[in-house]
């Protein structure tokens, strides 16, 4: 049991630090041009729709996981 | 960095006497006025007082200001008001039963500080990968951050010395972190809340003669997640809170709602005839930390609360790994 605890904490760390990577490479070169004061505005909108995107998926693969590890926990 | 060493020993020395010294009188104070509830892991009817909150607030504002003096950096400032907001929250869900979106909005509110003084840096820091510039989303991040640190501590406050004892493991990992990162500074600034949560865990580890309550749960919460906003050290943060996040997720992806724990239904753990815990096979019941832990079988309540410390510190390694992490990049 506590085994299966200390494998879903370092899956989550894992998971931090993958998805750190992927939102550095996602959203760190997104920039907008030619909408003059709004650029960065609209670039912000695009980063937050992307981030959301990317928590939601987090959390699904978190669920999945959670499932997977403490199946028969969570059917208690 | 030996020119802040007087304020931190000073500082330090002050959280924890503050603590350490007012919350025998506040105990007492809480007994004549009988703000006390049951123990529920307790065999005997054992009344236990609450809360704790005002001795917490008063260490951590005591010290800080003390470091204000040296330092006078705005920081400094942010983390007092925003603490001291996220205590009075707390302490008017203490008296009056609030709804389960109270805490929530009223601490993104207490958020509000650390970005009016300025007291942050958009730049959010990834290990390995480098940093990315979030400027807007940032600031829904600060909104978001205090709410989540502080209802998560809150949250994992459940069994006797538990909710101290693992600021104690959080706090100073993080504080290991951010001289790691040489952000010695906010390092200083950060100490308080470890030696004020080690002050606190001596009154409420078991057997509790004090509960934090909500005041002191959250002032303990928003604490730490203002240092981790003003240190720029969100991630290292998670890391070390995830044993309490694990909590939360678990408690959220199965009651799938904000609500209060005195609305949940079911019951995650019960007792044995010895008085020990198991956890129940009742489906409506959230699945919890404890109700995991409990799951290979009946443990007492110290036990678990040492299970939870262990996870706690395994997360703080996985934090100083990833504070290394931070300075290098792929």
């Amino acid at each position: 049991m506590k085994s299966g605890l200390f494998g879903f904490l370092f899956a989550m760390w894992g998971l931090i630090i993958v998805g750190g990577g992927i939102i550095v490479t996602l959203l760190g070169p997104i920039s907008i041009s030619g909408f003059g004061d709004l650029d960065w505005f609209i670039a912000s909108v695009i980063k937050a729709i992307i981030a959301v995107i990317l928590v939601v998926v987090w959390i699904l693969i978190l669920s999945k996981l959670k499932n997977f590890i403490f199946k028969k926990e969570i059917n208690l | 960095m030996i020119d802040l060493l007087i304020p931190a020993i000073i500082s330090c020395i002050i959280a924890f006497l503050v603590v350490y010294v007012m919350t025998p009188p506040l105990i007492k104070i809480l007994e004549k006025r009988n703000f006390a509830v049951k123990d529920m892991n307790k065999k005997e009817d054992v009344m236990v007082v609450r809360p704790g909150g005002p001795a917490i607030i008063a260490g951590i504002i005591a010290s800080e200001i003390v470091l204000y003096v040296f330092l006078q950096m705005n920081e400094i400032l942010a983390i007092i008001i925003t603490t001291t907001a996220a205590f009075l929250i707390g302490y008017v869900d203490d008296r009056k039963v609030m709804g389960g979106w109270f805490k929530p909005v009223a601490l993104a509110v207490a958020a509000i500080p650390i970005i009016a003084l300025g007291a942050y840096d958009s730049d959010l820091a990834f290990p390995l990968f480098g940093t990315v510039q979030i400027p807007a989303l940032y600031l829904a991040l600060i909104i978001f951050m205090i709410p989540i640190t502080g209802n998560t501590i809150n949250s994992i406050d459940v069994l006797n010395g538990v909710a101290s004892g693992f600021m104690v493991i959080a706090s100073f990992s993080l504080s290991i972190c951010l001289f790691i990162i040489q952000n010695y500074e906010i390092a200083i600034v950060s100490l308080p809340l470890g030696f004020v949560s080690l002050a606190f865990y001596k009154y409420h580890k078991i057997p509790s003669k004090i509960f934090p309550g909500d005041s002191g749960a959250l002032t303990l919460g928003a604490m730490y997640g203002s240092i981790a906003i003003v240190g720029g050290v969100e991630i290292i943060a998670a890391v070390a809170l995830l044993p309490a996040v694990i909590n939360s997720f678990l408690f959220l992806s199965s009651v799938k709602r904000i609500v209060e724990h005195r609305e949940i239904k079911g019951k995650p753990v019960d007792h044995t005839d010895d008085f020990r815990l198991k956890a129940t096979n009742d489906r409506k019941a959230p699945v919890t930390l404890v109700r995991l832990i409990l799951a290979g079988g009946p443990m007492s309540e110290k036990q678990v609360g040492f299970a939870i410390f262990k996870l706690a510190i395994f997360s703080g390694v996985l934090a100083v790994i990833t504070a290394f992490m931070m300075g290098v990049t792929l």
